[in-house]
């Protein structure tokens, strides 16, 4: 059954062997060329797991891979019953989100620490299960790096995530995600993964502060 | 009947709309600064916009076949956009403004590329490409403001065309722009070079793709128009993906193609295949109202002016760091008819 028609790939939801599975697969994408399709395809099937479980072993909670199919570019793995954190975040009380933000940052730092980049950081590629686990899921634009710049750039689409969905507490929402990240990582990390995010943001069009700083 | 005249500014366009405030455009005079070599210089691109623009004010009444004494309010592109340039239209904007003792209406230049989409292509709530030298933007509309879902992290998708053209030592004169002559070269390729493909989330990066693209120049063991190819397959996979994410996540009804670089036929056939794919319909902005023209920041003037945002010339700065999504647009609730 499919349950989601992303831009990247659809997701299934299907029984396998007696297990709810979600079946990722990547389908061929009309609008590019066949050849940069397949080399696109391949490349984010064979690093998506490969990420998802060295996340894992950072302790970050994500699905179980149970299957990789490279000529279908497909993925079975493991059905995370749970809420979406976007949907969440904005039913909660404050103090509440605080604890949940400040929990997705800790998760981040963990990743960063082991040097994976999520790629795609959004609430909506978060899920909190009944037992009060962040589960995250989409390691399709993902890489490793330890490259300060890519964890600015990963911080910073999380921060963009939460000003395009979240825009009414999405300040706080941030600040919270950093100290949990601070707490991972340390105070020292933090300020200069804190330094690059800053620099990137400079570097976009028509940014206010970029003009003085001439 | 009562009129808009907007002037249009912010780069190398110089441009005058007249708009009716029913939404019927009556006139769209457009001088471009062409640069003999290099890219535009912002002091030159403001010098002529100062010479022409006594010429393409008068232009333009003479189209839209009224007088000034019938002009309701002058608007202008108030920014993002180069510092002299922006400067040169507000000063004759505010020149008009007070000569005809009307109001003064400071448009956002990115808010005005997609009102004037979005009257000419009859989109009601889509969203937006914005591809052109100085922005690449995925936009939508939500609570008050058109939120930006996707944009550069450095250069625009048409600057980085441009760069490139230049580099491979083409020349443009007017009527065939770099990106036009890419595109007729891309045509002619054949083999897909492999080039950095960097879409981070919902944001793009250009700046890997143009030095990649330059290198494989340097190293002349590919065709021009192979290079051509790859660079635009590249570049608008990488625009068509994050505009189909922004599409999936908002589920909008329409997708908005604008902007210079809108006039691309590639482009566009990729941005087709996503829309049909989400059943939305695909509006591509016709080119006289895609490029930056006047027409844009005299009906976004009609549309601000019936919502009272005039302002006063002593307070017409202008801001060259403008972004879309400090811009409240009240008029979009209201078009919604009060459903959302």
């Amino acid at each position: 059954m499919l349950i989601k028609k992303g831009a990247e790939a659809n997701l299934y939801l299907e029984d396998w062997h007696g297990r709810k599975v979600i079946v990722k697969k990547r389908i061929p994408k009309k609008y590019r060329v066949p050849n940069l399709d397949e080399q696109i395809r391949l490349y984010r099937t064979i690093h998506e797991p490969q990420l998802m479980h060295e996340a894992k072993k950072a302790g970050v909670p994500t699905p179980t891979i149970y299957m990789v199919n490279l000529a279908e570019k497909s993925i079975i793995m493991e059905h995370i019953n749970g809420k979406q954190v976007k949907q969440l975040l904005n039913q909660i009380p404050n103090k509440e989100r605080a604890r949940i933000c400040k929990r997705i940052g800790e998760l981040i730092g963990r990743l960063h620490q082991r040097g994976i980049i999520h790629g795609d950081l959004t609430t909506s590629n978060m899920i909190l299960t009944s037992n009060n686990k962040i589960f995250f899921v989409d390691f399709g634009l993902g890489e490793f790096s330890n490259e300060l710049e890519a964890k600015g750039v990963d911080l910073h689409l999380m921060k963009r995530a939460l000003q395009s969905t979240h825009y009414r507490f999405a300040e706080e929402a941030f600040k919270a995600i950093l100290d949990g990240y601070a707490k991972v990582v340390g105070n020292k990390n933090m300020e200069s993964v804190l330094e690059k995010i800053r620099e990137i943001e400079l570097r976009g069009r028509y940014i206010a502060e970029r003009g003085k700083e001439k | 009947m009562k009129y808009c005249l907007g002037i249009e500014s912010t780069a190398d366009d110089f441009s005058v709309g007249i708009a009716s405030f029913e939404g019927e455009i009556l006139a769209n005079v457009m001088d471009a600064y062409l640069p003999e070599e290099g890219g535009i210089h912002p002091r030159e691109a403001a010098q002529h916009h100062s010479q022409v623009a006594a010429k393409v004010i008068a232009e333009a009444f003479k189209k839209a076949g009224i007088k000034p004494k019938d002009i309701t309010v002058i608007a202008f592109s108030q920014g993002p956009g180069l510092g002299p340039c922006l400067r040169t239209g507000a000063t004759a904007a505010r020149a008009l403004a007070t000569y005809l003792k009307v109001p003064l209406v400071g448009v956002n230049h990115c808010v005005a590329h997609i009102e004037i989409g979005k009257l000419v292509t009859k989109a009601k709530d889509p969203v937006t490409l914005y591809v052109s030298g100085g922005n690449t933007i995925v936009a939508a509309y939500e609570a008050g403001r058109y939120r930006i879902f996707g944009e550069t992290l450095d250069i625009a998708v048409g600057n980085c065309l441009d760069v490139f053209a230049r580099s491979a030592g083409l020349k443009q004169k007017k009527g065939l722009v770099f990106g036009a002559i890419v595109e007729k070269l891309a045509k002619k390729g054949e083999k897909l070079v492999p080039l950095p493909y960097s879409v981070k989330g919902m944001d793009l990066s250009f700046s890997g793709l143009l030095t990649a693209a330059i290198q494989l120049l340097k190293e002349g063991k590919h065709k021009l128009e192979d290079i051509c190819y790859s660079l635009q397959e590249t570049a608008f996979s990488m625009l068509t993906e994050v505009t189909e994410r922004a599409l999936a996540h908002t589920e909008k009804p329409e997708v908005l193609l604008t902007g210079g670089v809108a006039a691309n036929k590639r482009l566009q056939e990729m941005l087709k295949v996503i829309a049909e794919e989400h059943n939305a319909r695909f509006c591509v902005v016709p080119k006289e109202y895609a490029l930056d023209n006047g027409a844009m920041i005299a009906w976004t003037g009609v549309l601000a002016y019936k919502h009272g945002l005039t302002i006063p010339v002593e307070k017409s700065m202008v801001k060259r760091k403008w972004r879309l999504d400090e811009v409240d647009v009240p008029w979009v609730e209201e078009a919604f008819g009060g459903a959302d």
